[in-house]
């Protein structure tokens, strides 16, 4: 089962590969010719006025939050429909395992909608 | 074949399965990479016919070569790291955009039997790792240390989490109607069926039955992607190039490798949960390798015709799009397909 996956991690050390190689290759071929004009950030020709580290919009922080509120939604959800099929063809558990998942689906709408009358869903 | 796989024996001894695997992955990784080159060329070819220009023509016959020089300029430009970046993070992000946007494909199946790693949680794997890219760009933004590069990270990081929220309910449709999370599994699913027992098993495909799903997978790829219209992560005429801003070379070069190796990805995927991988769209013709590249072909000409189409979105739009609209659709249409199956109209026995 788990052998499998040993393709994966070889393949992800591949990728790696393929990134890093490209960087050093080029590292090794280009000039080098830094000037303190040259390594300063851009900004449209001026100086740098502060730090460029500064505040950010909560709302990105927001939509973080939220992101990983429906992405665990969905880890949940999956398993569900995985086996769906199976669950549809059992005639003992058919409308229960329906049925369950419409209340989680309807406390995530519950949810949503809070989120959504709140404002939190709102770019202006 | 099994006299190169002799053959290797004799070479590396116990090693060999491992070195196996790496040929394959070889085999996989330099036609993508071909493909990324020349997608490049067909995109301003494609992009130069449909604004009535020429596109490129000078480098090699109608401009074949282009790809190459790009390639090599970009090899023999200065890698710059600004004064104020974090230098290991700043030569980390490129990689790290790059490994998901390879790694995703060791559970592409290419056909029936031609997969690298056919793992039963295939479908889980490649959305993982796929949500792994944004890791990339946020640390491009943030050790680039210019306000450009890091605004452009925030928004295109708040973008591609949107957005996978409505492509991973978009799945959970795909996975209800397969019945595994196995890649190979779903595509052979979609070769059972009304239309496919009389022959055109391309009405079967999950394209029809969950077409509302399909139209939020596929837009929603093309945010992933930060493609046009939704690259305003990039946004060159607003915030000049957005996350890479401060790359140069080879550095950029990997970025722009990543997100072609994406878009490749998503059409990849869509192909394959959407499009029936390599099954034939008629009984007559066999199925096979040919089906999977011409869908994915077909595809890829559609993020490229949609690039000359469509003006830019504005950002509280996109957000609006992905939140608002695609969000209520797959959650009423997880809802509909559980209906549908429950009632005695269920097509997926």
């Amino acid at each position: 089962m788990l052998e499998n996956y040993f393709p994966v991690l070889i393949f992800i050390l591949v990728g790696a590969v393929v990134g890093a190689l490209p960087l050093i290759l080029g590292w090794v071929v280009s000039p080098s010719r830094p000037d303190s004009e040259k390594l300063s950030p851009y900004e449209c020709g001026f100086e740098a006025f502060e730090d460029a580290r500064m505040k950010f919009d909560v709302r990105y922080y927001l939509i973080a939050i939220l992101f990983i509120l429906f992405d665990l939604e969905i880890a949940f959800l999956f398993p569900w429909a995985t086996i769906f099929k199976e669950i549809v063809s059992t005639d003992t558990i058919k409308w229960f395992g329906f049925a369950e998942m419409m209340v989680f689906i309807a406390i995530l709408v519950v949810g949503f909608v809070y989120a959504w009358v709140k404002g939190a869903l709102d770019w202006e | 074949m099994a006299a190169l796989h002799e053959f290797l024996t004799s070479l590396f001894g116990a090693a060999t399965p491992t070195i196996w695997i790496v040929l394959q992955i070889v085999a996989i990784v330099l036609p993508l990479m071909a493909v990324v080159a020349y997608l490049t060329y067909a995109e301003r070819k494609i992009i130069g016919f449909m604004q009535v220009r020429i596109g490129p023509d000078r480098v090699g016959y109608w401009g074949l070569l282009q790809p190459i020089a790009d390639a090599l300029k970009l090899l023999v430009k200065e890698i710059i790291i600004p004064t104020g970046a974090d230098k290991a993070l700043f030569l980390l992000a490129p990689i790290l955009s790059i490994v998901p946007a390879l790694a995703a494909w060791a559970v592409i199946p290419f056909s029936d039997t031609l997969i690298l790693a056919d793992v039963n949680a295939g479908l889980l794997y490649a959305m993982a790792v796929s949500s792994l890219g944004v890791y990339g760009i946020i640390l491009a933004g943030w050790a680039s240390n210019s306000k450009y590069a890091f605004l452009g990270s925030m928004r295109s990081a708040a973008q591609l989490i949107s957005y996978e929220v409505a492509m991973g309910m978009a799945l959970i449709t795909v996975l209800m109607v397969s019945n595994s999370l196995n890649l190979a599994d779903i595509v052979r699913a979609q070769g059972e069926g009304i239309f496919a027992s009389h022959g055109v098993s391309f009405f079967s495909w999950n394209w029809l039955p969950l077409l509302p799903m399909f139209v939020v997978y596929l837009v929603s790829g093309v945010a992933e992607t930060n493609r046009a219209p939704f690259d305003m992560a990039e946004g060159e005429s607003e915030i000049v190039a957005g996350f890479h801003v401060e790359y140069s070379g080879m550095a950029f070069a990997i970025f722009f490798l990543a997100e072609y190796a994406n878009m490749i990805l998503v059409s990849a995927l869509t192909a394959t949960l959407f499009l029936g991988g390599w099954l034939s769209p008629v009984s007559f013709l066999p199925d096979g390798l040919f089906w999977l590249l011409a869908k994915i072909s077909a595809l890829l000409f559609f993020f490229l015709w949609i690039r000359a189409t469509f003006p830019r979105y504005r950002y509280d739009q996109v957000m609006r799009l992905g939140w608002k609209v695609f969000i209520p659709l797959c959650l009423v249409w997880i809802v509909v397909v559980g209906c549908w199956m429950m009632s005695p109209w269920n097509i997926w026995k």
